[in-house]
C-alpha cells in the first residue's frame, strides 16, 4: 500500500492524523518525506504541523532506520537498575551509537520512555515486544531472533 | 447582571471585567508582573511559567496571563516565595540560554535579559547546558540563531495566525524541542515571505535582520563611491523611537541633517518614487478599467506580500500591478535618470535605502532588478541599522539644524508621505485618480475610510459615473481572505491594496522592535499629521515628478517607464507549505 492510500483511511477519523503515521510507519518503517506532505495536503494543515506531530511523539522517526527497532527505556527505574551497561553492549553488539541504524538495514537503536514494566527492569522492547530483566550478557542471544529475518 | 469582578492584588483593590486575567488586573493599576511568553496581541500560551503569583487558598502558583480573576480573589504578586519561583525559573531557562549578551542583536532591548537583571540573576546554580544549534542565515533579510530561543513559540503565532504564513512549526518535545522552519529545513526553503514580522514577536535575539551596516561603512570609506541614499515614508515616524524620542519627535530636516553627519553624500525620499508609483499605478488601474484587463488589481509595493502572492496565489500573479515596488523604481531611476542630471557617472553611485522592511532586502537582491545596467539598489538597511549607526555616531539630535533634501528625487507630497500606513498607498491613488477622470479639483482629499490598523477595509468610490469598489488588507492573514474571494471568482473589488505587515510599513519587520499593536496605532497617527501639514497633499502635484516626466519619462506607462518602472513576478514552486 502506499501512503496516499493510508492516508485516505484515516481522513476524517478525530486524531486521524497520528493513527495514520502509526500506519505508514509500520509499513514503511519510518515517516518518509513525501508522506509528511501528503499528510499535510489530506488533512489540511500546514507542513510546519504536519512535521510537528511527525518528530513530537518518540515512536514516530523521519528518518529511514532498520527494520528492528531495539528501544531502551531510560526512565529513572530502569537507569538505577542499570540500563547504561545495556545500552554499552548493544552499541558494541551492533556496531552503532543510540540513535542510528545499522549499515545492513537490520536493526535501529533508540531511547524510550517508561514502557510500564518497571517490575522487571531494565527493560528493552523490539519492534514492540518487552524484554525484562536484561543484562548486557544476554544480548547476543536476544538478538539472535532477529538476525535472520 | 454585574459583569465585573472584585479581586485585590497586593492589598490594592482592583475591579476588572469578567474574563480578565489576573494580569491584565494588575496591570489596570500598574502592578508589574514579569512575562515572556505572553503578547498582548496573541492568544494566551502560558508556557514560560515566569508570571507566577500567589493566590490566597491556592497551594500552586497561578501564572497570572492565564489564570481568570475571580471574585473576591486575594493575589499576591511580591512575597519572597514568587521572587524564589521566578528566579528558579528564570534560572533554568538562562541554564540553556547561551551567555552571550555583549555579542547580541538584541543586547539592551531583550526581555530576557531585562529580567535577569531584575531578579539579580547571579550564579546560576544549575548547570549551563547550551543546546550548539546553528544559526540559519539562509535568507538575505532575517538570521535565526535557533540557540538563544526559549520556545515561548510567540513567532510561531505570528507566524501562522497573523500572516497565515504558516513557516515555523515545533520539532521533538522535552529537551529537544526546537522551533523550526517547515520540515526542520532552512528558512529559504520554507513559505517564508520574509515579512520579519516574528522578529517583533521575538522577546530575545533569536530571529533578527540580516545585519550590513559594514558594507555601507566600506562604501562611505571609499572615495569613488558616491553614497545616495532614498529613505522610506514609514521610517520618520518610528527612528526617533531608536534614539531615545517619542514616536514621530524627530523632525525630518533633522533626520535629514542626521544622515548627513554619517557621511552620506545625497539624501533623497523613496516619497519622490511613491508620488510617481501613484502616476503609474492610477494610470495602469484606470488602463485596466477602461480595456477589460484583469481585475481587481493588486498593488505591489510591500515585497512581503508579492513572496506570499508568488508562494501561495502563483494563479493570481496577473492580477499584480506591474508596478514596481517605490524602493525599486528609485533604485531604477538613480542610476540613469539622476546620474544624468547630476552629471555623475552611474557605476559610482552606492545606492542605499533605509527601509522600514526586511523583505526590501531580499527584494534589492532579486537578479531581475537590475534594469539600470546595475545593481538598483545596493544596499538595503533597516530603521533599526540606521538607529544602531545614530547611536554609535552619538549626534545629538536636540542641537542638530535642520537640513533639506537634495535636488531631483527628493521632493514629495502627501500623497507619498501616507505610503507608510495601511490605505495609505490607496488613499493617494483615488486623490490622483479622481482628479485625472473627471478633472475636477477634489474638495476634501482625505478618505477616512481606507486608514486605520483594521484587518480589512473596503470603500466605493464615484468616478464620474463608474462605481469603483476598493479593499485594503494589512496582515497577510487579511489578505488570504480577500485572496481566496478571486480565486474563487467572488471578489467584488476592482482595486486592492495589500501590505504585507500590520498596519503597514509602520510596523514593518525592520522598524524599532514593536511589541504591541497599539504602537502602530501610534505611528500611524503621526503619519496622517505629517501629511495634513504638506502643501501639496496630491501625487501629481509634485513638482519634480512633473519634470521627470518632462525631460525623461515622457508619460505614464510610456516605453520608459515600461523599460524602468515595471516589472513581473514568478511563481516560487515552494514545496513545503
Ligand atoms: S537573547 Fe537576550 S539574554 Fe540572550 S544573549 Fe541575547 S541579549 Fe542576552
Ligand atoms: S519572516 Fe514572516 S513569514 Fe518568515 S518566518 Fe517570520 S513571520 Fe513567518
Ligand atoms: S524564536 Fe523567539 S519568538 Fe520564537 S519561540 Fe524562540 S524565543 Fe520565542
Ligand atoms: S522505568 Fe523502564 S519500564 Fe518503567
Ligand atoms: S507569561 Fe505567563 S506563563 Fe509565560
Amino acid at each position: 500500500m502506499d501512503y496516499k492510500e493510508i492516508l485516505a483511511q484515516y481522513r476524517d477519523l478525530p486524531g486521524g492524523i497520528i493513527e495514520a503515521f502509526h500506519a505508514i510507519q509500520d509499513e514503511f518503517g519510518y515517516l518518509p518525506e513525501e508522506a509528511v506532505l501528503e499528510a499535510a495536503r489530506g488533512f489540511a494543515i500546514p507542513v510546519a504541523e504536519a512535521f510537528g506531530i511527525a518528530t513530537f511523539y518518540s515512536m514516530f522517526s523521519v528518518k529511514p532506520r532498520g527494520k528492528n527497532v531495539i528501544r531502551i527505556c531510560e526512565s529513572a527505574p530502569c537507569h538505577i537498575a542499570g540500563a547504561t551497561e545495556v545500552i554499552a553492549a548493544l552499541e558494541r553488539e551492533l556496531g552503532i551509537k543510540m540513535g542510528e541504524s545499522t549499515s545492513c538495514g537490520r536493526f535501529a537503536l533508540e531511547f524510550t520512555e517508561c514502557v510500564g514494566q518497571c517490575q522487571g527492569t531494565p527493560v528493552i522492547t523490539i519492534n514492540g515486544k518487552p524484554y525484562t530483566n536484561v543484562s548486557p550478557a544476554a544480548i547476543p542471544n536476544i538478538l539472535a531472533e532477529y538476525k535472520q529475518a | 447582571m454585574n459583569n465585573n469582578i472584585n479581586l485585590t492584588i497586593d492589598n490594592i483593590p482592583v475591579t476588572v471585567p469578567k474574563g480578565s486575567t489576573i494580569l491584565q488586573a494588575a496591570r489596570q493599576v500598574g502592578i508589574k508582573i514579569p512575562t515572556l511568553c505572553y503578547h498582548p496581541d496573541q492568544a494566551v500560551k502560558a508556557n514560560c511559567r515566569v508570571c507566577v503569583c500567589e493566590v490566597e487558598g491556592s497551594r500552586l502558583l497561578q501564572a497570572a496571563c492565564s489564570q481568570p480573576a475571580m471574585e473576591g480573589m486575594v493575589v499576591k504578586t511580591r512575597t519572597p516565595k514568587v521572587i524564589e519561583a521566578r528566579k528558579t525559573i528564570l534560572e533554568l531557562i538562562l541554564a540553556h540560554h547561551p551567555q552571550d549578551c555583549l555579542n547580541c542583536i538584541r543586547n539592551g532591548n531583550c526581555e530576557l535579559q531585562d529580567l535577569a537583571a531584575e531578579y539579580f540573576i547571579r550564579d546560576n546554580p544549575f548547570e549551563l547546558k547550551r543546546r550548539g544549534l546553528p544559526k540559519d542565515y539562509s535568507t538575505p533579510a532575517l538570521f535565526r540563531d535557533p540557540d538563544k530561543c526559549i520556545l515561548c513559540r510567540r513567532c510561531i503565532d505570528t507566524c501562522s495566525v497573523t500572516q497565515s504564513v504558516n513557516a515555523l512549526g515545533l520539532q521533538n518535545r522535552g529537551f529537544e524541542t526546537m522551533v523550526v522552519p517547515s520540515m526542520g529545513l532552512d528558512l529559504i526553503d520554507s513559505p517564508c515571505v520574509m515579512c520579519g514580522q516574528c522578529i517583533h514577536a521575538c522577546p530575545v535575539g533569536a530571529i533578527g535582520e540580516v545585519e550590513e551596516i559594514d558594507k555601507l561603512l566600506a562604501a562611505l570609506a571609499d572615495p569613488n563611491k558616491v553614497v545616495v541614499t532614498q529613505i522610506a515614508p514609514a521610517v520618520r515616524v518610528a527612528i526617533g523611537e531608536e534614539i531615545g524620542m517619542q514616536t514621530g519627535e524627530l523632525p525630518m530636516d533633522v533626520f535629514v541633517a542626521g544622515l548627513r553627519q554619517l557621511g552620506f553624500d545625497y539624501v533623497l525620499h523613496t516619497n519622490f518614487t511613491a508620488d510617481l508609483t501613484i502616476m503609474e499605478e492610477g494610470n495602469e488601474l484606470l488602463q485596466r478599467l477602461n480595456e477589460g484587463g484583469t481585475l481587481p488589481m493588486f498593488t505591489s509595493c510591500s515585497p512581503g506580500w508579492i513572496n506570499f502572492c508568488e508562494t501561495y496565489y502563483p494563479d493570481l500573479l496577473d492580477n499584480l500591478s506591474t508596478c514596481k515596488s517605490p524602493q525599486q523604481m528609485f533604485g531604477a531611476l538613480v542610476k540613469t535618470y539622476w546620474a544624468e542630471k547630476m552629471n555623475i557617472a552611474p557605476e559610482n553611485i552606492y545606492s542605499v535605502s533605509i527601509m522600514p522592511c526586511v523583505a526590501k532586502k531580499y527584494e534589492a537582491s532579486r537578479p531581475e532588478m537590475d534594469d539600470s545596467g546595475y545593481r538598483d539598489v545596493d544596499l538595503v538597511l533597516t530603521t533599526r541599522e540606521i538607529g544602531r549607526l545614530f547611536r554609535m555616531s552619538g549626534i545629538d539630535f536636540t542641537q542638530l539644524a535642520g537640513s533639506d533634501f537634495d535636488s531631483w528625487m527628493g521632493a514629495y507630497t502627501g500623497a507619498g508621505v501616507i505610503f507608510g500606513a495601511s490605505g495609505g498607498v490607496m488613499e493617494a491613488a483615488l486623490r490622483t485618480v479622481y482628479e485625472v477622470v473627471t478633472g475636477e479639483t477634489l474638495q476634501d482629499v482625505n478618505f477616512t475610510v481606507t486608514r486605520g490598523i483594521e484587518g480589512i477595509k473596503e470603500a466605493e468610490l464615484d468616478l464620474a459615473g463608474t462605481t469603483v469598489k476598493i479593499a485594503i488588507a494589512n496582515g497577510l492573514s487579511n489578505a488570504r481572505i480577500l485572496m481566496d474571494q478571486v480565486r474563487n471568482g467572488e471578489s467584488p473589488y476592482h482595486f486592492i491594496e495589500i501590505m504585507a505587515c500590520p498596519g503597514g510599513c509602520i510596523g514593518g519587520g525592520g522598524q524599532p522592535i514593536t511589541k504591541a499593536n497599539t504602537k502602530r496605532v501610534e505611528r500611524i497617527e503621526k503619519i496622517y499629521a505629517e501629511d495634513e501639514k504638506m502643501p501639496l497633499r496630491k501625487s501629481h502635484q509634485n513638482p519634480e515628478v512633473k519634470v521627470l516626466y518632462d525631460e525623461f519619462l515622457h508619460e505614464p506607462l510610456g516605453e520608459k517607464s515600461h523599460e524602468l518602472l515595471h516589472t513581473h513576478y514568478h511563481a516560487k514552486n515552494k514545496k513545503y507549505l
